[in-house]
């Protein structure tokens, strides 16, 4: 896999500290399962962690503390079901990060798309927390309305490819965008476009368009 | 005067010490760690627990949790870091960076009231940085001593975040800046502490 667009720093700032809602943490670990880079990059906002929790001035336990704990490591622990296997350096262009594969539980096409709009289609994982996680299917030559964003929006290209303002997005990578960036993606190949996107806000369209799209899509 | 001032260099002489002590201990505490994963020694465990049990707990109750159960999870994370310790690679990651993720998670699972999901990733073996047992430690020592010279505006967002547990949203709504400040700060602070972690190894 060759990806060219990461995630900007502070998001996996956010990642490490476990302040991101759960979708957009789903999305950075699928991304992760991918991509060495970005997981040194984890590793090094955990570090941080590391270092600010020993700079804590210690919060004395209660004085049966200890005991109590050992008495507990002799018990037989329930295991939880494993994680699924993490598999590498697939050439299946199908294959997905385990840590979505693991929540879908089905292969991409067998999930219930609902269509949203000519040429684009929906599952909406229905993930608490604020925002929403969703994928979204799109066909070529199709482009997503004008949008800007009032939080975070994270995007995982699962399938094929689509250009941008910023860029050109294929498999494996990630758009990280924010409040600042106002974008227009489409679809550039012969090939549909399938993305994960979690946002910690709704999205705002701006155009006609746009403020037409919007109730219809339900972004 | 400042450059010919021996009282302020005795404080710098002093405070390099000081460092110097800390990254030893992170490094034995890391080697401790390691060492647990093959004893199995409660002697040894009850250390770790008395070092670490202080400062999970203290982690936990800046998260925001009730005292008992911060309590609480604090007992859940050690048993962790007991049941676990055959997966504790100190090449990766020192004693309290591990011991923070572990803690992490299962604050995030108590907090979403679902079972978090612990994402395997795949092992990165041919890792050019991998580096040898400790010296993690001296990184995360390197980090913590960045931490401290960090602009308090940068540092107040590190805070928020690892701390309290903030999100970029959070935070902007808190100190009443744009998300992109917020954002913007993280990131220099960032780049900051890779200074640092890269410049002086
Ligand atoms: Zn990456």
């Amino acid at each position: 896999m060759n990806i060219s667009h990461h995630f900007d720093d502070a998001t996996l700032i956010s990642y490490s500290s476990g302040s991101l809602p759960q979708g957009m943490a789903l999305l950075v670990a699928s991304h992760l399962h991918w991509c060495p880079e970005c997981r040194v990059r984890t590793e090094e906002t955990d570090t941080i962690g590391g270092a600010l929790l020993d700079a804590l001035a210690p919060v004395a336990l209660a004085d049966d503390a200890l005991e109590q704990l050992l008495a507990r490591l002799d018990a037989v622990e329930v295991e939880p079901a494993p994680a699924p296997a993490p598999v590498q350096n697939s050439d299946n262009d199908d294959e997905l990060p385990a840590p979505l594969a693991a929540v879908l539980g089905q292969p991409i096409d067998a999930l219930p798309w609902r269509r949203v709009g000519y040429g684009v289609q929906q599952v909406d994982l229905g993930l608490e927390g604020p925002g929403a996680t969703r994928l979204l299917r799109i066909q070529p030559g199709i482009s997503v309305p004008h949008h800007t964003h009032r939080g975070n929006e994270l995007t995982l290209i699962l399938r094929g490819s689509y250009t941008d303002e910023v860029g050109r997005f294929q498999r494996g990578d990630v758009a990280d965008v924010d409040t600042e960036v106002q974008h227009q993606p489409i679809v550039d190949t012969d090939q549909e476009c399938i993305c994960l996107i979690a946002t910690d806000a709704p999205l705002k369209f701006s155009g006609l368009i746009g403020r037409l799209a919007q109730p219809f899509i339900g972004l | 005067m400042l450059e010919d001032d021996p009282e302020g260099k005795k404080v710098n002489a002093a405070t390099d010490l000081a460092h110097e002590r800390q990254a030893r201990e992170r490094e034995n505490w890391t080697r401790a760690l390691a060492t647990l994963a093959e004893t199995r020694d409660r002697k040894l465990f009850a250390e770790l627990f008395a070092h670490f049990g202080p400062r999970v707990k203290a982690y936990i109750i800046r998260l925001g949790m009730p005292m008992a159960t911060a309590e609480e999870i604090t007992q859940e994370a050690m048993l962790s870091v007991w049941r676990k310790a055959h997966l504790f690679n100190a090449a990766k990651a020192s004693a309290s960076t591990w011991i923070f993720t572990l803690t992490r998670n299962l604050c995030i699972d108590r907090m979403r009231r679902e079972r978090h999901m612990e994402y395997e990733l795949p092992d990165d073996k041919a890792d050019p940085q991998e580096r040898h047992d400790g010296e993690q430690a001296v990184l995360e020592q390197r980090m913590r001593k960045a931490i401290d010279t960090l602009p308090d505006a940068q540092a107040q967002v590190l805070f928020l975040s690892y701390y309290e547990g903030k999100s970029h949203s959070e935070i902007a709504e808190q100190l009443g800046i744009p998300l992109g400040s917020v954002k913007s700060r993280l990131r220099l602070a960032f780049g900051k502490l890779k200074q640092h972690w890269e410049g002086e190894s």
